[in-house]
């Protein structure tokens, strides 16, 4: 501890004047926040200069406030923390909007503290002036004004326990200067909960036992497991997967799901969705009861709606009421965390003592075992030296390769093709491991999530599974990655194009391929070579599992620039518009599926 | 006088058969939100409302217990069952909303507006206007020689029935309140 945090404690012992930035500190370390992502500014110069002035919390410099946002969520959801964000009034905010709608759609627990003008000169349009609340609003959970000093210990705690609690999400805290230049008092956090603010955790036991019932007389079952329950906990998982193996019954998961339930697991059908596998889909298709925990039935994954798994008894368990009977209706709605109802089904499972139906229950195995044996996934690499690389190979060959090294490894991805080829090929055995852009699907998220997962855990290999156009979207961080020696490997499957843009150029609009085509791209080696990273290429078949093997042994970051054929589709399928029976598969299979409709092309 | 809950029913306010286009029965709702009375909830609630497309016929706002720390903000809105049961869910998760209730649904309630009319006319015209307020028991509220303000409170379709038999004898400018609701008998939001 340094000479100036042992005076704030001192002064906080006797009850003395604190800054308000000096009394923000405190706030922060009460809430055990270790680590901010931040850009200053003149509007929190006097925060700055209070973070420099101890030594519990860390900063990290990032190069765009987009970036911190993205690199705090990363932070929270590999860790299961709170992210915290710290940026400049004005366009330092402003910058912070997409990262906080992306950690407001997957439910990410941010808190993002932006400068702002002092109290006196808000709405007279100030230098670095915007209506942070304003722009914020429909883009957080909450956010705050803090307009008078004896609010701001109240008013951050409250940041934090809404950020965590409930449905988690961002909250942003709009600090006038003259608040944190200013006295302020101290106050440490209550447990006092807010009256209007009681996030429903406990379940209705009826409502449950109604659920195992169903579930006992289930003959064509289908577990169906999306983020919340990673955001219930590592203990929710390890709950769901004894429940899953108790009940013998078949599970897939949304994109942000994966994790949840190991993914080399015997009962994973993988990923159901517009690119999920052929056997989760169909299997979503024909259940009769379908178990959906914190899962909330987004477009990408139910694909026609009034199609979507027609024949089934739904439960649905979402710690959001909001998300029950708004897309799909349900016949068991169960409002509360999803840690407490998996233990709650287990107790009614325990409880019922019927038998579940082996009979039919094999039945449907043998069905779900014939859509396996499809083998939807499947691609063809030419093996020979000088043979192209396909970008299925190279994502397979990383996943292979990183598993080789027996390290802890957390993977973030971009958005596009090599998004949906990393959820198709990596297999993730344990929650908060996979960090990807769900909802909102930003591109850019990735580079500065590894980031924040880099700086979370800085022994784990952290790899950013990314494609050449959406690196490019927030590549600057490679400069704090130099800067703060994060070993990050950026690992770029380079088709020159906006790989699923083109995809659906050539599937809606004749190949017709409008601006999707990079024609003057960095030289990625030494672009990595310019911010002391090391470059890494592989152009054909022989150099693949060299590079990559040389990339993860290398001690420090790397850019991987793998050069693969441009004209490849992520298959398989469900066209927009379709239901999960209309799935496209890739050339390897018999092409089937079905014809894209006008209202299809306005859900893509 | 009718009761509001009537306009539970499918109107023809809203389409020529009172359908939505997938062919829902459209319905009006009268939801009372009680809040935290701080700064942005009003915009947050207005925000919800036009983010996702739903659709406000009025709306009223004021602090509702001593020392202004809660508020009450009584929304007259329209849709299927389904919009209207997202429009309650979505309301009850945001921060500083308290309670929610479709009053519309969850039993007798009174629903109350007030509308200030002036209507501008001479001679035989004006008799007939403070004729027709003296029936609707609107009270002259401003009067000069050639026009009258009236103030009345009802239910809204009154509301519309006096505003409609102005129009023809000098209806000149309408400011209305927007509806005030509560349950009836002893239940509270």
């Amino acid at each position: 501890m340094n000479a100036t945090t042992q005076t704030i404690a001192t002064q906080s012992d006797a009850s003395t004047t604190l800054t308000g930035a000096e009394v923000l500190m405190k706030v922060l370390v009460d809430q055990g926040v270790e680590v901010v992502f931040g850009y200053p500014g003149g509007a929190v110069l006097p925060i700055y200069d209070a973070l420099f002035q101890q030594d519990r919390i860390r900063h990290i410099l990032v190069r765009h406030e987009q970036a911190a946002v993205h690199a705090a969520e990363a932070y929270a959801r590999s860790t299961g923390r709170v992210g915290v964000v710290l940026v400049t009034s004005g366009p330092g905010a402003t910058n912070a909007v997409t990262g906080l709608l992306d950690a407001l759609m997957d439910s990410v627990p941010v808190v993002c503290l932006t400068g702002q003008v002092p109290v006196a000169l808000i709405g007279n349009d100030a230098f670095q002036e915007a209506d942070t609340t304003g722009i914020t609003r429909p883009a957080t959970k909450y956010n705050y004004l803090v307009k008078r000093p004896e609010e701001l210990s109240r008013v951050v705690n409250e940041a934090f326990e809404i950020a965590r609690s409930g449905r988690p999400g961002p909250v942003v805290v709009d600090l006038p200067k003259n608040i944190t230049v200013g006295p302020a008092p101290y106050a440490p956090p209550s447990r006092t909960p807010r009256a209007s603010y009681q996030p429903r955790i406990e379940p209705d036991r009826k409502a449950v036992a109604r659920a195992v019932a169903a579930m006992k007389s289930a003959k064509r079952p289908l577990f169906y497991v999306g983020g919340g329950v990673i955001n219930a906990g590592k203990d929710a998982c390890a709950d769901l997967t004894r429940f899953i193996h108790t009940t013998g019954f078949p599970c897939t998961a949304t994109l942000m799901g994966l994790g949840a339930f190991p993914g080399s697991d015997k009962q994973f059908l993988g990923m159901l969705g517009m690119h999920g596998t052929y056997e989760a889909n169909l299997a979503t298709h024909d259940c009769d009861v379908l178990i959906a925990l914190g899962s909330r039935f987004d477009d990408r994954v139910t694909g026609r709606v009034d199609a979507f798994s027609p024949n089934s008894f739904k439960i649905h368990a979402d710690i959001d009421p909001s998300q029950i009977n708004k897309i799909i209706r349900v016949d068991v709605p169960i409002v509360g965390d999803a840690g407490r109802i998996i233990a709650m089904m287990i107790e009614e499972w325990d409880a019922q003592t019927a038998k579940t139906d082996a009979k039919a229950l094999e039945t449907w195995w043998s069905r779900i075992k014939a859509w396996k044996a499809l083998d939807c996934l499947r691609f063809t690499q030419d093996q020979s030296a000088d043979a192209v690389i396909k970008p299925q190979q190279a994502i397979k060959r990383l996943y292979e390769l990183a598993v080789e090294t027996g390290r802890e490894t957390f993977v973030s991805t971009e958005v596009g093709q090599h998004q949906m080829w990393a959820a198709q090929f990596f297999k993730f055995e344990s929650p908060n491991h996979w960090l990807t852009s769900g909802g909102l699907g930003t591109m850019g998220y990735g580079l500065p999530a590894a980031v924040g997962a880099q700086v979370a855990h800085p022994d784990a290999l952290v790899i950013d599974v990314s494609g050449e156009a959406s690196a490019l979207m927030n590549i600057q961080e490679l400069g704090t990655i130099a800067q703060y020696r994060l070993p990050v490997k950026i690992f770029l499957i380079n088709n020159h194009y906006m790989g699923m843009v083109r995809q659906w150029q050539e599937l809606l609009h004749g190949s017709r391929y409008s601006e999707s085509y990079s024609d003057a791209l960095p030289d990625f080696v030494k672009l990595a070579e310019s911010f002391h990273a090391k470059g890494f290429r592989a152009t054909k078949m022989s150099e693949l599992d060299d590079t990559i093997r040389a990339a993860l042994a290398y001690d420090g970051a790397a850019v991987i620039d793998i050069c693969v054929a441009e004209g490849e589709n992520c298959f398989p399928m469900i066209p927009s518009g379709a239901a999960h029976n209309e799935m496209i598969l890739g050339p390897e299979q018999e092409q089937q599926g079905a014809e894209i409709t006008d209202e299809g092309k306005m859900l893509v | 006088m009718k009761h509001f809950s009537d306009l539970s029913i499918p109107t023809a306010a809203f389409s020529p058969d009172g359908l939505s286009a997938g062919g829902d029965i459209i319905t009006r709702a009268v939801i009372s939100v009680l809040v935290d009375n701080e700064s942005g909830v009003l915009a947050r609630v207005v925000g919800l409302f036009s983010g996702r497309g739903y659709n406000i016929e009025s709306l009223t706002v004021a602090p509702v217990e001593g020392g202004g720390t809660r508020s009450r903000i009584n929304i007259v809105t329209s849709g299927t069952p389904e919009i209207i049961e997202q429009i309650r869910a979505q309301l009850d998760r945001q921060v500083p909303v308290c309670r929610v209730a479709n009053l519309t649904t969850l039993g007798p309630h009174i629903a109350r507006e007030m509308v200030l009319v002036k209507v501008v006319s001479t001679g035989e015209a004006r008799t007939e206007a403070l004729r027709i307020a003296e029936a609707f028991r609107a009270r002259a509220v401003d009067t000069t020689a050639s026009s009258f303000v009236f103030e009345l409170t009802g239910a809204s379709d009154k509301l519309d029935s006096f505003i409609e038999l102005m129009r023809p004898i000098g209806l000149a400018e309408v400011s209305r309140t927007g509806v005030a609701a509560l349950t009836r008998g002893c239940r509270t939001l």
